[in-house]
């Protein structure tokens, strides 16, 4: 048939399936998971995939002959069955660098999981992974700061930074609030963190928590010499409101603020040219985002969100825990770890990742672990997440039996010990919990912390796993 | 009590303490500053040397200069630097030495309007 006969013609015969195909080094790539409907042929619903997330619609027309539309068109160019898994396939897609304007997550996401994610021929579709090229890397900011300006900024090194996320979440008054974070602080930890719904309700207002935010941490810095912060959350109903929020955090003197993912894309981008251009660190609380990374076989991996956050330009991003309270496959869970810190990620099927990824002197960002982790867990924390990570200690810091400064006393010694301990060649994982309780010999902080807590685990399934096999070897 | 660096929530290292540090360093390929300041504000990010950094060294020898930069008071720390395309930057970092009497900082408000305070540390 004439690929011009007006009508309906098959996406994989309209040029969007093509599996002799080689990406350009320049090529945007994706990965995704695609569940056809009964009788759907993969490969059409792979190139379906190409073709609505590019340049195609549903029926001929004529003015593709206007373009070069070879060249605007998304070429699928393999597509393999989930090993273990009927039905599910994974299509790789390419597209070419001009489908996209420069430096924008608003723009990309808008191409790559516009209008397709609701296609019907599909009972499902998940964005796995992406492969940025570095030619488009170069078009975005990236982080305010990174991870070794903020290090130099707090000149704190060698060691994870340690933080609480302030607790009840919501009810506190502002100088309750302030009192929280004084405590949490000048007992130890680094920064204290609004939560993602602590924004301006009728129990306090932000002006307020700003004000009794920052005398708590300018007298917490006063007590220990060192330079502490409170993640203040600008997230806000406006761009000018956000603003607002953010010129006072500078003002008071805040070396950091943060914001919810909720606000999208494009105010995280405005947000982190502000905050580059004030010398504030942004932290990113992912909230909202298990509604779309958790489910496997539909929505977008987590990987993905990450690698758009670093390109947004955020200095700190919530990135799992595995030991905690929350979703996390450890073998995923490296994966987003690795996205945020390394300079080159390699396509590994045990950590989910599909493709390597040069970031092209991109700063990394620095993972934040937090929900449901206690000092008891640092051997493991630091065996799992590595040194360059915010381990964040919220009931771990606040339900201290002995009070919050115990709280975080109990977890800077764990931190500090099991360093000193690693620096020295013992082997921390297998000796951990000898290492803590030689510690809390010399602190009764941290042996009610061990006390307290020693049975606490989150033992449940992941939902959202790798699908690599082991690789056959000869016996 | 200052509680900047690494491992000021543990007890004073020992010397042999202070060794294993510095082997690890060594393994990591990383060189070796010893600083020394009576001013350990935290916005003081320029304490001073004491000597050169020590590219190549051995612990005794580094443990050497803390001795001496111990000997002229105030705060002392070893700082481990990492050339490493993408750090460059400090490794590690913990205080050695200690005054007698720690420096204390308070906090100096001054009220500006609509309830804001600039904070000051002196």
């Amino acid at each position: 048939m004439n690929r011009w006969t007006p009508g309906v013609t098959p996406y994989a015969e309209m040029g969007y399936w093509n599996p002799d195909y080689l990406p350009k080094d320049t090529d945007v790539l994706a990965a995704f998971r695609v569940t056809p409907q009964d009788g759907v042929d993969p490969v059409e619903a792979a190139a379906a995939v190409a073709g609505e997330s590019s340049t195609a619609t549903w029926t001929v027309v004529w003015t593709d002959r206007l373009t070069a539309y070879e060249h605007y068109q998304a070429k699928a160019y393999r597509v393999d069955p989930v090993p273990g898994t009927p039905g599910q396939y994974i299509a790789y897609i390419a597209y070419d660098l001009d489908l996209f304007e420069e430096g924008s997550i608003a723009n990309l996401s808008s191409s790559i999981i516009g209008n397709v994610f609701g296609f019907k021929a599909l009972k499902a579709l998940r964005l796995e992974d992406m492969r940025i090229p570095p030619h488009y890397v170069k078009t975005f900011q990236g982080p305010a700061h990174g991870i070794v300006m903020e290090r130099e900024y707090l000149d704190k090194f060698g060691r994870p930074l340690l933080g609480a996320t302030t607790k009840p979440k919501l009810g506190l008054s502002a100088k309750n609030y302030g009192r929280v974070v004084y405590e949490a602080l000048r007992g130890g930890l680094d920064f204290t963190k609004d939560d993602e719904n602590i924004n301006s309700q009728p129990f306090m207002r932000w002006r307020d928590r700003y004000l009794f935010a920052i005398e708590a941490v300018m007298r917490a810095q006063a007590a220990t010499g060192e330079v502490k912060g409170h993640y203040m959350n600008v997230t806000a109903a406006t761009m000018e409101e956000i603003y607002e929020r953010a010129e006072l955090a500078r003002d008071l003197g805040s070396v950091v603020i943060m914001v919810d993912l909720t606000v999208g894309f494009t105010a995280i981008q405005s947000l982190a040219r502000w905050c580059r251009a004030n010398g504030v660190l942004l932290h990113l609380h992912r909230a909202g985002h298990s509604t779309y990374t958790r489910q496997k076989h539909h929505g977008v991996s987590f990987r993905v969100i990450a690698k758009w956050c670093r390109l947004m330009g955020v200095d700190h991003i919530h990135a799992g825990t595995i030991v905690g309270k929350l979703e996390g496959d450890p073998g995923n869970v490296r994966g987003y770890y690795d996205t945020c810190r390394e300079r080159v990620t390699h396509a590994d099927p045990a950590k989910g990742l599909y493709f390597e990824q040069d970031w092209a002197s991109l700063p990394g960002v620095m993972p934040v672990a937090s929900g449901g982790i206690h000092a008891g867990q640092m051997h493991q924390l630091l065996h799992l997440l590595g040194e360059d990570v915010i381990l964040q200690f919220g009931g771990g810091t606040i339900g201290h039996p002995m009070g919050i400064a115990a709280g975080a006393t109990a977890n800077r010694v764990a931190v500090e010990a099991m360093i000193l301990a690693r620096n020295e060649g013992r082997d921390v994982h297998a000796e951990g919990p000898d290492i803590l309780a030689e510690a809390a010999r010399g602190c009764p902080q941290l042996d009610a912390a061990l006390e307290v807590w020693k049975d606490i685990t989150f033992e449940y399934a992941s939902t959202d796993t790798p699908d690599a096999i082991p690789t056959p070897t000869l016996a | 009590m200052i509680t900047q660096g690494a491992f000021s929530f543990l007890p004073a290292l020992t010397d042999d303490q202070i060794a294993a540090q510095l082997r690890y360093a060594q393994a990591n390929g990383w060189s070796i500053l010893v600083e020394r300041t009576d001013d350990p504000h935290p916005r003081n990010a320029l304490w001073d040397l004491y000597g050169e950094p020590r590219f190549e060294y051995t612990p005794e020898l580094v443990l050497e200069d803390v001795r001496a930069a111990r000997a002229l008071g105030g705060y002392v720390k070893v700082v481990g630097y990492d050339r490493s395309l993408g750090r460059q930057t400090t490794a590690l970092s913990f205080i050695v030495g200690r005054p007698a009497v720690e420096r204390a900082f308070r906090v100096e408000r001054t009220e500006l309007a609509d309830r804001r305070v600039r904070y000051t540390l002196r």
